[in-house]
């Protein structure tokens, strides 16, 4: 076995045959003309030729992996308009008395040279397609039919590096991956394997022509090709490859559906992210919302306590990115096993029931309402949920409503424009959960976490693990305190989500949704596994 | 002679497909259309020049326009750098 690396353009696993492409390699007489027309009229004709192929590939591209990709064979036809490349190559056939293919090669060598010596890699890149327009009137001019690159059996392909216009003229039906020498991650080739979602690296300087033929199989992921891998990697690899594509038939089963039971009862499912970086999860998972963003990054990412500007500018981006869905922001969760050395807190003996979240929040008003109010001020950029952590009586909820009206006031006066917000709390403390109907009338919405929940109302640290064996995620205590909270909700139109580790727990689905919960929040992976359980249930039998 | 300046806000610059463009709108024109960055310029007709240019985001062009539709030539090129570039 061999083993080559190179560069990730799209990961993803692919098993097959080698095939290695290598482009015609024309040898071009130096030999001169005495009559240079003939040779204009070919060179004439040959451009003509070449741009309507590219019109072609423009067409084909279009349809198979969209106008961003395709615009570049529109601009290559207008390339072939330039006047400054035409007569230069005509100058060679006139001046020089050279041949047509020479003129070629001449004319469209400088012009690639010219993008080769730019500063900016964009414009770099664009000798690449210089030379496939040249390696196009080649072809044309040597009579050389450019199609068929691959054969007739799918196969991995291996090259030097492919032409905008060979990556397009690639049979997709017959093409498992792609792997080239050279490239780069702005070529076209990387855009289009990009859009075509076709494991692809480049970079792989080990390429070698004895490979062609050979089984192989490129891991997209780890940026190698395993060349004659042995068994043990073919199983663990297939392995991948077919969980991969049970993934994608999830997705291509469950996105855009909702999440309802057979008997048509209707939950949400929302994710729980850390930070803007998951907001593509969110998307790509096809979330419904956002249960619980944890808004401690703001304050993990800084050295120093972050301005209300800097918080304002983050949640602004995600807010605006994922509207009109509704993300639910927890204000800041900081204590216990979460520490940051700006905020200067002591030490504790007991820090999972000691001076964290809620608690420093309304003992510090400054810093939180820097907070409150840089929420406030992004709230007009899309549909915003706020809530609080660590809720154990009344007061608080009240303390921190009174604070939120306050930043409000504020607002008003500095004329800013502030959104409706729905307003809720965490309910993650046997305390809250069992004045849950005290506390209803007072907020839009419960979220349960179940995390802490099960930590407060069983006595085992979650942190220690010698207690383990001790603890049982599906303690009826805590579903029993689950259900109150829900009933609860419900007789204050409050509603009411769980946005814990057992909101994912498959084995618990149907129990939560016998109950009434009305938003399950998960990590994004759990999504849509999720919502097919919930389209599984039918609530009107058992 | 008229003459202009334009700052790109287009994040690439003038890449392959908008200098594709451009030169086709400046080509309506029988005005010869010069477009300066820096040291170096080339005429707007010509795509490859003008792609050599390497001008990006932020960059300041100089569009001079000398013939005779000149008045109506770089009115549309202005309002053409300003919808693309």
């Amino acid at each position: 076995m061999k083993v080559a690396t190179g560069t990730k353009i799209v990961g993803g696993i692919s098993i097959g045959k080698i095939r290695v492409y290598k482009p015609p390699d024309y040898e071009i007489s130096e030999e001169k003309v005495e009559d240079p027309i003939p040779e204009l009229n070919r060179f004439e004709s040959a451009r003509v030729k070449v741009q309507e192929q590219q019109h072609a590939l423009y067409e084909k591209a279009v349809k198979e992996a969209g106008e961003d990709s395709a615009a570049i064979f529109e601009a290559h036809e207008m390339m072939l308009d330039d006047d400054d490349l035409i007569d230069a190559c005509k100058e060679i056939m006139v001046e020089q008395k050279q041949k047509a293919e020479y003129a070629v090669r001449q004319g469209f060598d400088n012009m690639a040279q010219m993008f080769r010596d730019m500063d900016d890699p964009y414009f770099q890149a664009r000798s690449a397609d210089v030379e496939d327009l040249k390696n196009a009137m080649l072809d044309v001019l040597f009579g050389n039919d450019p199609d068929s690159i691959q054969g007739s059996e799918p196969s991995i392909l291996v090259a030097e590096d492919l032409a905008p216009s060979e990556t397009v003229r690639l049979d997709k039906s017959l093409l498992l991956g792609l792997v080239t020498r050279e490239g780069s991650s702005n070529s076209h080739t990387a855009i289009l394997a990009r859009s075509l979602n076709l494991p692809t690296i480049i970079q792989c300087k080990d390429i070698a022509d004895d490979w062609d033929g050979k089984f192989a199989i490129l891991d997209g992921y780890n940026s190698c090709i395993y060349i004659e891998p042995t068994q043990d990697l073919v199983d663990s690899l297939t392995a991948k490859q077919n969980e991969d594509r049970k993934k994608e038939a999830l997705l291509l089963e469950l996105k855009g559906k909702p999440s309802t039971t057979i008997d048509g009862h209707q939950v949400r499912v929302f994710a729980n992210i850390g930070g803007p970086s998951d907001v593509g999860a969110v998307q790509v998972n096809d979330a419904e919302g956002v249960g619980l963003f944890r808004s401690e990054f703001v304050y993990l990412n800084s050295k120093t306590d972050p301005t209300e500007e800097e918080q304002f500018l983050a949640y602004k981006r995600v807010l605006e990115t994922l509207a009109p869905k509704l993300v639910i922001i927890r204000t800041c969760d900081i204590g216990a096993d979460k520490t940051i050395d700006y905020m200067n807190l002591d030490k504790e003996d007991n820090p999972a029931l000691g001076y964290r979240a809620i608690r420093i929040c309304l003992t510090r008003k400054d810093f939180f309402k820097r907070q409150l109010r840089a929420l406030l001020r992004a709230s007009v950029y899309g549909n915003l949920g706020v809530m609080f952590p660590m809720i154990t009586s009344l007061r608080e909820v009240r303390d921190c409503k009174e604070i939120l009206a306050e930043c409000k006031r504020e607002l008003a006066n500095e004329g800013a424009e502030v959104g409706n917000i729905e307003l809720g709390i965490m309910i993650e403390t046997p305390a809250a959960a069992l004045i849950a109907d005290d506390l209803a009338e007072d907020v839009d919405f419960f979220s349960l976490g179940t995390n802490d929940l099960t930590q407060y109302t069983c006595a085992i640290d979650r942190q220690n693990a010698k207690i383990e064996p001790f603890s049982d995620p599906h303690h009826p205590a805590v579903l029993k305190l689950i259900q109150m909270t829900i009933e609860a909700g419900h007789r204050h139109n409050t509603w009411v989500g769980i946005c814990g580790e057992l909101g994912a727990d498959l084995s618990l689905t149907e129990t939560f949704l016998r109950m009434g919960v009305d938003e399950l929040s998960v990590n994004p992976k759990s999504v849509l596994p999720l919502r097919k359980q919930i389209r599984s249930i039918d609530l009107s039998k058992g | 002679m008229k003459e202009f300046k334009y700052t790109l806000t287009d994040p690439v610059g003038i890449h392959a497909r908008p200098a594709g463009v451009l030169a086709k709108e400046a080509k309506k024109y029988t005005s010869v259309i010069t477009i300066t960055k820096g040291e170096k310029s080339a005429k707007a007709t010509a795509l490859m020049k003008l792609m050599g240019l390497g001008a990006k985001q932020g960059d300041e062009i100089t569009v001079q326009v000398e013939g005779d539709d000149e008045e109506t030539a770089a009115a549309a090129i202005e309002q053409f750098l300003k919808d693309n570039m």
